[in-house]
């Protein structure tokens, strides 16, 4: 352990400490000067579309932190969107030297993940995956810079009624549809646990839950319409927001407002090239970028560096976490000077990072390991781009309310 | 005992014995990423044997076998949370659920005389029918997933199925080798013998006194309530249960992939399918990374060819042809 | 809930449920004749989506126009995927075929995924968006174009088998396979002809789901049940049943959509299946095995 914090010992004598630490492999390998990061992504399988985004972040992270004096090593590892890859893939990442672990974006994958990291007491930072259960559950080893299903749900629900009451919308009645999968069910859950106790303008008079995989959505938006409700809330992934929009626009239905209370899709890169016009006026309310900081600036100059043929506006959500993660495991790499599991992860822990990527206060985490100081905004699609709408401070636009009309849209 | 392994000819015994030993040492060998390769190698060993009882030995198809693994998972998980029950006890609560589902499919199945390629169909659809009803049923977390706790006060509590992975990994192994023997057994039975008349001729072996539907629900039974087994070691290995992972038809198609990669209704085919593609997956994996071309799809696409020259060049599995190459296991046929 | 809220679902079953049918309308060709289950199925029907998605983007060809010459191409390729690879596999054990097939399905999911990426794709129709407006009711245009040409093809498959020699000789070995290999038949190249035309129907069929939706590599398993399911439902094997199968199941899910949970639609269809097979195992227009 003493090898690697001072930070100054050449190859040789660290082949010759190696037969002393035959226990301890991972430090071993320890360069002193980079830590070696080991960014677990499903960048196949059921979540490619996200994981494939996060990674494209990741590309443009290495830039953005050598400029702030950092030095990371990552290694880019395939979750498959499996839990059972997930599982041996950390195991092997670990022996391959890997002294932190930042993944995995899906809950079912990350937990598999910090089952091993809590073995072999390797810090795992998680970029993105909302279940509730992740932190809470006595880890030591394991810290969340996202928000958990309630609080999305929550903040979601707060900013959809701070907005339309800013926007003079009387909004009475409100249908909510969600995707059934995992992430879908979990907000529809935290929903029903969460909507009663919020004292909300409107009701919800119908819940629609709808298969992941249905060919098309036509009669979920045939049942909607009967319903006519003022508000439709959405919790989607990209493919079946598609499918909603094209639906809606063929069968003319036009609620006075469509938001989501915190769900992917409606930003996704595959929505805007699949529906293009008819993306504007959807408002969804999320952890997002703070384009005003200069972290953000410095990021999205990378990201068009290293990814010329895709949008950071889009990507933005998924890459900014997953820069964010990684910088807090650089961060508290630089302040702990080792690169030991217990050293790092008391360094993460004791994470306090002022100017950051996303909305909202200083990263720090609490005891549970999760950060509370996430900010969610008010994200509607303008001209095609996510343009923050709500609240002032960080908003560059006025919300555009009610929905605007389908027809002679361009 | 003794009769059940009479089939061992002294060369097989002593392969037998080497494996057994290198299995039993390889935690104190290996390093961790190796292990827990083997570990799921031992585990796919395990549902394979499962599933062979009723494939290889009595000849029924069944293409849903997640349907028990899910229940058997999802039972002792709830158990646990709620209501407190352990797993060694709520496992056979699992079993006794599976084989109830069993049950129904059976009746469904034998009763109206659904046979052939209907009654592996008839096994998806019972399966997803479950799988959907799982996803949108609140009380289990429906599609959110169903978490087990994971506080770290619990570990090493073996008698809740918390542990190290080496405790998981010896596990594993006791369940592979009691699969085998459960099967080493049957095989000999008189059970056993009419699993097989079954599979080669249904109607002679009715006109030889075999009650068709009673054996073909046995053999249903054993093999249901034995992968339920293994969906109560998932449950408390993964911690997490969703039914898009552990009752899809994917996993039902990976279940079956050991077993009849292996060799069909051998004894040890279950273990070389199960030892052959999982680390073949692994390997895949960190060779087409290697190699700079980890690609997302590579993997499963060369995973597809393989599965595929495999097939179509020894059709009997491997099995068979490595024991004749081996001189091994005469009196497997 | 009105009344028109109802037609219009039960007429959106019926529209989705053609191009369903015409899909199912391969499987059940191809297990009538060769007696192979084809566990690739949905993933051809992918295949055949992305071929039109291709060729969309290219020379701008409306999907439900190529739907012609992807029936061709799949025709070919089914003829030769017999040829070259399923033939020694009809006499061979179910299980045997379908490891073979999970193989193939496994193959054009991920060279898919590899050539193309995990992003759904879709084509943008001058008229994707428009819609009939008859009685209150509204009705997609592009759904409406899509069943018309998914009948067409369905047509012209079924006059194939009526008035045509190869036709009824496949019929013949259908029904027969000893007694037309008897009166000298080609046995094999039957096989070939009807594992071609089965993959016609998928070609076709596909292509005129590309305009209606969109499509991932991932959602090809569930087009394979659902083909089963129409089948199974249907009849496997009968051409009647495929049809009769595909507008069934169309219009159950649709309606139970309407009705209970979007969410449990399949559920109902794999219910409906559960209930054919312990009625009527060989299907609703099968004929029962002897």
């Amino acid at each position: 352990m003493m090898i690697a914090k001072t930070g100054l010992i050449d190859r040789r004598s660290l082949l010759a400490g190696a037969g002393a630490t035959i226990a301890a492999p991972a430090i071993v390998r320890a360069q002193g000067k980079a830590l070696k990061i080991a960014l677990m992504l499903p960048r196949s399988g059921f979540f490619a579309q996200a994981g494939q985004s996060c990674y494209r972040g990741a590309l443009a992270t290495p830039k953005v932190l050598a400029d702030l004096g950092y030095a990371v090593e990552i290694m880019h590892i395939d979750t498959e969107s499996s839990n059972d890859v997930s599982r041996t893939q950390a195991e092997k990442a670990i022996n391959d030297g890997a002294q932190c672990v930042i993944g995995a974006f899906e809950s079912g994958n990350t937990i598999a993940i910090a089952q091993v990291c809590e073995q072999r007491k390797v810090p795992l930072i998680c970029n993105i995956a909302s279940a509730p259960q992740l932190t809470g559950q006595g880890y030591q080893y394991l810290v969340r810079n996202f928000m958990t299903g309630p609080g999305l749900v929550t903040n979601g629900l707060r900013l959809i009624g701070e907005i339309s009451k800013a926007a003079n919308m009387d909004l009475k009645t409100a249908v909510f549809m969600h995707s059934n999968d995992t992430f879908g069910t979990a907000q529809a859950q935290a929903m029903g646990k969460i909507f009663p106790t919020l004292n909300m303008p409107f009701k919800i008079v119908e819940s629609i839950a709808y298969d992941p995989k249905a060919q098309d959505l036509s009669v979920e938006v045939t049942k909607v319409r009967g319903v006519n409700p003022d508000l439709l809330m959405i919790v989607t992934r990209a493919g079946d927001a598609i499918k909603l929009t094209r639906d809606m626009v063929r069968q003319k239905f036009q609620p006075k407002a469509i938001m989501s209370p915190g769900s992917p899709g409606l930003y996704d890169e595959e929505f805007f090239k699949a529906v293009g016009p008819y993306a504007d006026g959807f408002i969804y309310n999320l952890p997002w970028f703070n384009v005003k900081s200069k972290m953000t600036q410095a990021l999205e100059a990378s990201f068009k560096a290293t990814n010329p043929n895709h949008r950071f506006d889009l990507d933005g959500f998924n890459a900014g976490f997953t820069f964010e993660a990684l910088l807090i495991a650089a961060d508290a790499f630089k302040r702990a000077g080792a690169s030991d599991g217990e050293t790092l992860m008391k360094a993460i822990k004791a994470t306090n990072i002022k100017d950051h990527v996303m909305i909202g206060g200083p990263i720090v985490f609490n005891e549970k390991g999760d950060n509370p100081n996430i900010g969610s905004a008010s994200v509607q699609n303008i001209g095609q781009k996510p343009t923050v709408v709500y609240p002032a401070d960080v908003a560059v636009a006025k919300p555009i309310l009610p929905f605007p009309a389908w027809q002679g849209r361009k | 005992m003794s009769g059940a392994l009479s089939f061992l000819t002294p060369r097989s015994t002593i392969v037998l014995i080497v494996c057994g030993v290198a299995l039993l040492v390889a935690p104190f060998v290996v390093d961790r990423y190796t292990l827990s390769i083997i570990l799921l190698s031992l585990l796919g060993a395990y549902l394979g044997q499962a599933w062979n009882i009723l494939m290889g030995y009595c000849g029924l198809l069944s293409l849903g076998h997640a349907l028990y693994l899910g229940l058997g998972a999802y039972a002792s998980a709830v158990l646990f949370v709620n209501f407190g029950v352990g797993p060694w006890l709520s496992v056979f609560i699992a079993m006794a659920l599976a084989i109830g589902a069993a049950a129904i499919l059976g009746w469904l199945g034998f009763r109206f005389r659904i046979e052939g390629v209907y009654f592996s169909l008839l096994t998806i659809a019972f399966a997803e029918i479950v799988r959907i009803g799982f996803d949108n049923w609140s009380f289990v977390g429906g599609a959110a997933g169903f978490f087990l706790p994971v506080n770290a006060s619990l570990s090493d509590q073996w008698w809740n199925l918390r542990g190290g992975p080496f405790f998981f990994y010896y596990l594993a192994l006791a369940m592979a080798v009691a699969s085998l023997v459960i099967a080493a057994m049957l095989r000999s039975s008189k059970l056993g013998y009419a699993f097989l008349a079954i599979r080669e001729d249904p109607q002679a072996a009715r006109a030889l006194g075999v009650n068709l539907n009673r054996t073909r629900f046995l053999a249903l039974f054993i093999s249901a309530a034995m992968t339920a087994v293994g969906g109560v070691y998932l449950a408390f290995w993964t911690n997490n249960l969703f039914p898009a992972q552990i009752l899809e038809t994917s996993k039902s198609i990976e279940i079956i992939l050991a077993p009849i990669i292996g060799g069909l209704g051998t004894l040890m085919g279950p273990f070389v399918g199960a030892f052959l593609l999982v680390p073949l997956g692994s390997a895949l994996t960190d060779g087409l990374r290697a190699i700079g071309l980890s690609a997302p799809g590579v993997k499963a696409l060369v995973y597809g060819l393989i599965l595929m020259a495999i097939i179509a060049s020894t059709p009997n599995g491997l099995w068979p042809w490595i024991a004749r190459k081996l001189g091994l296991g005469a009196r497997e046929q | 809930m009105s009344v028109s809220l109802y037609i219009e679902v039960l007429i959106q079953g019926v529209l989705s449920g053609l191009v369903y049918g015409l899909m199912a309308l391969g499987l059940s060709v191809i297990f009538g004749v060769v007696r192979v289950v084809n566990f690739a199925h949905g993933e051809f029907a992918v295949l055949a989506m992305y071929c039109a998605f291709v060729l969309f983007g290219l020379a701008g060809v409306d999907p439900i126009i190529a739907s012609l010459p992807l029936a061709v191409a799949f025709f070919i390729l089914g003829y030769a995927m017999q040829r070259g690879m399923v033939q020694p596999f009809v006499t061979r054990p179910q299980h045997e075929q379908f490891i073979l097939l999970v193989g193939v399905a496994l193959v054009i999911t991920n060279g898919l995924l590899l050539a193309f990426g995990p992003e759904s794709k879709h084509v943008d129709l001058p008229y994707s968006f428009d819609s009939y407006t008859v009685g209150g009711a509204l009705i997609d245009k592009v759904r409406v174009y899509g069943a018309a040409a998914a009948l067409a093809v369905t047509a012209a498959l079924f006059a194939f088998f009526r008035f045509t020699s190869t036709g009824t000789a496949i019929r013949a070995s259908a029904d027969n396979l000893t007694g037309a290999a008897v009166v000298g038949l080609d046995v094999k190249r039957l096989y070939a002809i009807s594992f071609g035309l089965g993959l016609a129907c998928v070609g076709a069929a596909g292509s005129i789901m590309m305009a209606l939706t969109d499509m991932t590599p991932m959602l090809a398993p569930s087009l394979t049940l659902l083909a089963f399911t129409i089948v199974i439902v249907g009849g496997l094997g009968s051409m009647t049943g495929a049809l009769a199968g595909g507008l069934l199941i169309g219009v159950a899910e649709a309606v139970a959509s309407l009705v209970v949970s979007p969410a449990i639609k399949s559920m109902v269809s794999f219910g409906l299946l559960v209930l054919v097979l312990a009625l009527r195992p060989q299907g609703l227009f099968g004929k029962a095995e002897s």
